[in-house]
């Protein structure tokens, strides 16, 4: 059937259009003109051409807080895409304790970042936080303020209790959607529970799995409220995130175009990583079309 | 309306302009050739004139800063390189 084609159409997209144009397009453009230029604050701007990019790139600062990024999100994907599809996958389909796990794992989706950092910096206190108590009662010197591996394990911890439910809720969704007939058929054929995951229900939830990785990605590549709430990017700079960073130099040294540089090399290597991670998902193992010969 | 806050220059304005340019000249190619002329290169999946202008830009963005932490300030090298790797994305990918 030939499709209705309408220009006209176009003018629906208008709103949209002027909503990204207002919350994105103009401060990027805003960003970009301060990235080459020095301010002192008062509206007065000086030219400094590429001098803070070359700054930013050849700081150690920089690399380490970017490093750390990197190895921070590469842990958080490693731990919840397979716990949410495993939890997903355990949850049950019908019945009264469909809508009881469902608010439970939403529960702590609705907490905003800053009071689940507060939450997790109380819970972690030896002197009056339930965690820090039971682990020094072990025998286990635990102290995420002044120990770097304490630190990490716990801003992973308040990250995986936090976020989870997210990769769990999108599987668990993928999951109720595929039709009972494939399972019909792969009883009829006799296939285990793992082949079950691997050629029925891990190829359906390609589409919410692209999702979650993506938006795990983004939101772990880009954290800043949980750790500078519970560590305050120390001991030190261990958990120092270039979020954090970016902020202490934005705000606390009021140095804006180094900040617009950084933030423009940030969001570069975001936008790169999440394209190709799109790009693969999407294509490796992808349904190919049948080609028919005459 | 005032805009000084967003502190303009003319080196930026031109790098906008281009870059609206660019989305201007493929809405125009689109309109006489429309399709997106999608294809399979080397990159061993599809794309379209879209996202090989998305690629074109993205590499082009990293020339630079490779330019810029491990040669120097001059650009006009990097994007000579930049212009050449988006033909060959264009041809190519």
């Amino acid at each position: 059937m030939d499709k209705t084609y309408n220009n006209r159409a176009w003018l629906l997209v208008i709103p949209v259009f002027v909503l990204v144009a207002l919350s994105a397009i103009i401060p990027i453009m805003t960003v970009v003109n301060y990235s080459v230029q020095d301010t002192f604050g008062g509206n007065q701007f000086f030219w400094a051409g590429t001098e803070w990019f070359q700054d930013v790139l050849r700081s150690e600062r920089f690399w380490n807080a970017m490093s750390r990024n990197l190895v921070f999100s590469v842990i958080i994907l490693a731990i919840e895409i397979p716990l949410g599809i495993a939890i997903a996958l355990a949850m049950p389909r019908k019945g009264i304790w469909v809508p009881v796990c469902l608010v439970l794992m939403a529960l702590p989706l609705l907490i905003p970042w800053n009071v689940v950092g507060t939450i997790w910096q109380i819970f972690g206190r030896a002197d009056i936080g339930l965690m820090g108590y039971l682990l020094s009662e072990l025998g286990i010197n635990y102290n995420y303020a002044s120990n770097v591996l304490d630190a990490w394990v716990t801003i992973i911890i308040m990250d995986v209790w936090h976020w989870t439910s997210l990769v769990v809720l999108l599987c668990y969704a993928g999951l109720v959607s595929i039709p009972d007939a494939y399972y019909q058929a792969a009883r009829i054929d006799g296939a285990s529970r793992w082949s079950v995951f691997r050629y029925i229900q891990l190829p359906k939830l390609r589409g919410v799995l692209i999702i979650a990785f993506l938006l795990r990605f983004m939101d772990s590549f880009m954290i800043y409220t949980e750790p500078f709430v519970l560590t305050g990017g120390g001991p030190g700079n261990s958990t120092t995130f270039t979020s954090i960073d970016l902020v202490k130099q934005a705000v606390g040294q009021f140095d804006l175009g180094p900040a617009a540089a950084m933030s423009l090399i940030y969001q570069l290597v975001v936008l790169l990583v999440c394209y190709v991670f799109y790009t693969v998902m999407t294509n490796v193992g992808a349904d190919k079309p049948v080609e028919v010969e005459d | 309306m005032d805009l000084s806050w967003m502190a303009w220059t003319l080196p930026t304005a031109l790098f906008w302009i281009g870059i609206v340019g660019c989305l201007a000249a493929m809405c125009v190619w689109e309109y006489f050739s429309p399709g997106g002329s999608p294809r399979v290169g080397i990159l061993r999946f599809e794309t379209t004139r879209g996202d090989r202008l998305f690629i074109s830009l993205l590499g082009s963005a990293f020339i630079h800063l490779a330019w810029l932490g491990l040669v120097g300030p001059g650009l006009w090298w990097a994007f000579g390189i930049s212009l050449l790797y988006a033909l060959v994305v264009f041809r190519t990918v």
